[in-house]
């Protein structure tokens, strides 16, 4: 049988197994078959697990027990979430067969669901990159179009979803790693609050900035997946003990009265005139459905790729010294010192995006530069989120792109690191400022989508659901199915 | 002091593990002598995607030390990373306070060997894992073993005050009882749990500026950090006598040869990179959280010592032995908080269970005696229920878990002080004896003696010798 994840959401799914008019075995072998009939198209996967994952499937038909909503549903992890017994690379060759000893709280709390894990997505190696091509694995390609990257880093989790290889994902997004690619493949993506959900085994590049988070091709399937696996956990002194609320209790459709912010920076110098008439053109339909829609400033917004670019690789310096060969994963061979194990080890191991952020975030924790560089980002980052409850003290979210540009052309802008971290001058505030970021689908310049962002206070995901949802359902957008849905 | 024409400065930076039961960053129990890497999880190997959570405990020993040092504890601690490459650091950061110390501006008066007591100013102190230890094997090969890895430390940096070789042996022994007296550690040198960073300089009498200073690492005996400071006072004066620059550099003490030698000259300081840990949250500590901790803090030694000596009538030599170690201290209040006679549980303390721990090689909480049987013991010596003839076998059971009263009972170990009692075995002796009352009043006082003797038989050695001795006496002057 085959199965077409573009006309059935998370609750159809879940209908069709209570009602036995399919078995999880059944779905999860189709999911494989679809897998294998369109992955070299493109190439989401680093690992697929069939064999755990049809054993796991059998399990949950034995039993048929669907108390969750994701009971039997097939999910896909991106590859820097730490998998038991799976390999887990973070795409990079340091870790190149590195079997994990233990699972993320994601990947339990899918468990206990019921989802079914069937393959680790592809991604910018240790997530550092927006196009998926710093991967030292494979090109992941859009599912739009397969001369086009799928956005990064999550890329691979998102053309999985985008493609219909799988129902939902998880990605993770540190400067706007899981928004970016949404927008490229025309899909829902979540950045979380920070602290909504447990980072505990996801590989991390910067910790106060890393959150994980689904990808769906609905809002409402977002909302479930975020109902799953947010919450406080023990094991990650960053997580917040605040309740988990219903994240679909708000999806009425609704956004009278809304008061919608629309900052100006968003549509400044480096917005594709295109992309920026297609997500005014969705800001409109918002007010046409009676939100409250008005011009913001958010002055500080062209400071927050330089802050960015120096917290995110301090950070992810320090955080990836441990992949030292000493321990676990590669080691490089003939070394006769302790220097150079890791010299070695390191220069053979890591690719140059990630050589280039070590570089540049060691620069900037070193003790002659901490000041002008660490010290003074941090400054940075304060007058952002200043910058954001000034505006949230009188409006509800606020929305504009979610990247510059649609997807561009592989290959394009691997070797101009600046044009690639300018391109995430949108998403990068939230990550700063912590708060949840949506991106849904607001329509197509040449044929590729185009992301609206919808940026939430602190744990307020129901909100910047809400005002997602509207739209979505207004739009009928999510509807658009890709050449590839015809291979089903 | 000083070598010659020089004056000597010394600065200390002691590190101390401390007993919580598990690790500063993860539940892995804190524990000496294990099979390597027993007592570890993946966040002491530093999996990928683990994360860190701070041992309140930890935090609240550093403040007992913070406080006992008395030292301003921070209302407001951040953890820092500091990184650096090394096979026994899993993260290759060591999570640390660099910023925001627990502890600042503390002091220790440390009583030196002519009696004058001398301040040593603590500059601050910092909550900070331990790392693993690396060892090279007879194969080739080096072998890191973890269970060490992320036990919590205190670092105590001392300033620059101390100005000789025997000052920073007092300071090194009387900050070691001082910790010992927080319960934070029993801080065994043998074990690694306590060790010394070493740094000492030279000048010229009158100089404002201080010499250049050299450092060493790691010793973990004050000894040891005598001898090397001794060799380098003499080393470094030779140096500048004969025309030479000292070298910011890092030498290893050698026990062998008591001398120093050359580790690494040090270029300019290393860099850490010392930046906020974005793992853990900031932690916020009120005054009442350090009352808290006040509350729990044991009474230092010195305040024990005093009040020995002020309110329990103690010799200060013995109140100093009894206070050599928190478990003696404790043990002694609550033998006496449960109403033996003070000096007469200093004695058994300071006298035969030191002697015992000696013979058996043994610690006192290793042994199975209570505070409650040595007091029962002693109040049985105080009622006169037994000798203190028969006390030293009630002593040889108390030591082996034996409760005293239950053994002298059991084992005919009482005396008999009841007069009627006493009275009925005497009116029976001198019924049959009335040669020894003649004698006694001829004047002859050996008889008193056949007589106590024939009553001791009588009583099968449990007549307590005063009581009976007292109404013998009546009695003879009666007949």
């Amino acid at each position: 049988m085959t199965i077409n994840f573009f006309d059935n959401d998370l609750n159809s799914l879940h209908d069709k197994l209570v009602n036995k008019e399919i078995t999880v075995t059944e779905l999860t072998q189709a999911t494989l078959d679809n897998i294998e009939k369109t992955d070299d198209q493109l190439n989401a996967f680093i690992t697929t697990n069939a064999q755990e994952a049809m054993k796991k499937a059998s399990e949950i038909d034995e039993k048929g027990e669907f108390t969750h909503v994701l009971s039997g549903l097939p999910v896909a992890l991106k590859d820097n979430l730490s998998t038991k017994g799976i390999p887990t690379t973070g795409a990079s060759h340091i870790l190149e067969g590195f079997k994990p000893v233990y699972d993320a709280t994601v990947v339990d709390k899918l468990q206990n669901a019921g989802a079914i894990s069937v393959g680790k997505a592809n991604m910018d190696e240790f997530a550092m990159g927006g196009s998926t091509e710093t991967s030292y694995y494979k090109q992941t390609t859009n599912a739009w179009d397969h001369t086009k990257v799928p956005g990064g880093s999550s890329g691979g989790s998102a053309a999985a979803v985008a493609g219909g290889l799988v129902p939902f994902a998880l990605g993770s997004d540190t400067g706007g790693s899981i928004r970016q690619p949404a927008a490229f493949n025309g899909i829902v993506g979540l950045k979380p609050t920070y602290g909504r959900v447990s980072r505990w085994g996801l590989f991390a590049m910067a910790s106060s900035l890393d959150q994980i988070g689904p990808f769906t091709r609905t809002v409402k399937d977002n909302a479930l997946v975020l109902n799953t696996i947010a919450g406080f956990d023990a094991k990650d002194s960053t997580s917040s003990n605040r309740d988990v609320p219903d994240f679909t209790s708000k999806l009425s459709g609704d956004v009278k009265g809304l008061k919608i912010a629309v900052p100006k920076e968003y549509f400044g110098e480096g917005i594709d005139p295109k992309v920026a008439a297609t997500v005014k053109a969705a800001i409109a339909q918002l007010e046409a459905l009676g939100a409250i829609v008005d011009e913001v400033t958010l002055p500080h917004t062209k400071y927050g790729v330089a802050a960015y670019y120096i917290i995110m690789s301090s950070e992810a310096s320090s955080n990836l010294q441990r992949y030292d060969g000493v321990r676990y994963g590669f080691r490089a061979d003939n070394v006769k010192t302790l220097e150079d194990l890791y010299v070695k080890t390191r220069s053979e191991g890591f690719g140059d995006e990630v050589k280039r952020r070590i570089m540049l975030g060691t620069f900037s924790l070193s003790a002659g530069a901490y000041d002008a560089f660490f010290k003074k980002a941090a400054k940075i980052r304060t007058l952002l989120i200043e910058d954001f409850n000034k505006v949230f003290e009188d409006y509800d979210v606020i929305v504009g792109p979610t990247a510059p540009t649609v997807a561009y052309g592989l290959g394009e802008e691997i070797d101009d690191p600046t044009a690639m971290y300018l391109a995430d001058v949108l998403t990068i505030p939230v990550n700063l400022a912590g708060l949840p970021g949506l991106s849904v689908n607001a329509g197509f310049v040449d044929g590729l989508p185009v992301g609206l962002q919808i940026i939430g206070k602190p744990f307020d995901e129901q909100t910047v659901y809400q005002t997602g949802f509207a739209y979505e359902q207004a739009s009928r957008l999510f509807e658009k199915k890709p050449d590839i849905a015809k291979a089903y | 002091m000083g070598t010659g024409n020089f004056e000597t400065t010394i600065g200390l930076e002691v590190h101390v593990e401390m007993q919580t039961n598990s690790k500063l960053l993860s539940p892995s129990p804190v524990h000496y002598g294990d099979e390597p890497n027993e007592n570890t999880n993946v966040i002491d190997f530093g999996y990928p995607g683990v994360l860190p959570v701070a041992n309140k405990g930890a935090l609240e020993y550093g403040m007992r030390v913070a406080l006992a040092l008395n030292a301003t504890v921070s209302p407001f601690i951040r953890w820092d990373r500091k990184n650096y490459f090394y096979p026994d650091n899993p993260k290759s950061y060591q999570t640390t306070q660099s910023q925001t110390p627990i502890g600042t501006n503390g002091h220790l008066d440390v009583t030196l060997t002519d009696g004058t007591i001398k301040r040593v100013r603590i500059k601050e102190m910092h909550v900070e894992e331990d790392a693993g230890k690396n060892t090279h094997g007879d194969d080739g090969y080096s072998y890191v073993d973890l269970n060490r890895q992320g036990t919590p430390l205190i670092e105590i940096v001392s300033e620059p005050d101390i100005a000789s070789p025997d000052e920073a042996y007092a300071y090194l022994e009387q900050l070691r009882q001082a910790i010992l007296f927080t319960g934070v550690s029993e801080a065994k040198m043998q074990e690694g749990q306590m060790r010394a960073d070493v740094n000492i300089s030279i000048r010229p009498y009158g100089s404002n500026e201080y010499g250049t200073k050299v450092e060493m690492k790691n010793i973990n005996s004050f000894t040891y950090v005598r001898n090397a400071l001794i060799f380098e006072e003499q080393r470094q004066a030779e140096v500048l006598r004969s025309g030479g620059v000292i070298q910011q550099e890092t030498r290893r003490y050698n026990e062998p040869t008591k001398s120093t030698m050359l580790m690494r000259v040090k270029e300019g300081a290393d860099d850490y990179r010392y930046f906020p840990e974005p793992d853990l949250a900031p932690v916020v500590i009120d005054q009442q959280w350090i009352s808290e901790v006040a509350a729990e803090l044991p009474k230092s030694a010195s305040q024990r010592q005093k009040d020995y000596v002020d309110t329990l009538g103690i010799a200060p030599y013995d109140a100093e032995v009894l206070t050599q170690t928190l478990a003696m201290a404790d043990f002694y209040d609550a033998t006496v908080a449960d109403g033996a006679d003070a000096k007469r549980a200093a004695n058994y303390l300071i006298g035969d269970v030191n002697a015992y721990m000696n013979k058996h090689q043994v610690e006192l909480q290793e042994t199975k005696l209570t505070p409650e049987h040595l007091s029962g013991m002693i109040k049985l010596i105080e009622s006169g229920t037994i000798s203190t003839k028969q006390a030293k076998q009630v002593f040889e059971a108390i030591m082996t878990g034996e409760e005293p009263e239950a053994f002298a009972k059991k084992n005919g170990l009482v005396q008999i002080s009841d007069p009627t009692v006493l009275l009925g075995w005497i009116t029976e002796v001198l019924d049959n004896n009335p040669q020894s009352i003649e004698d006694f009043k001829g004047g002859k006082d050996r008889a008193t003696g056949y007589l106590i003797g024939q009553l001791m038989k009588m009583s099968k050695g449990q007549a307590n010798p005063g009581v009976m001795n007292k109404l013998l006496l009546e009695e003879l002057a009666k007949r």
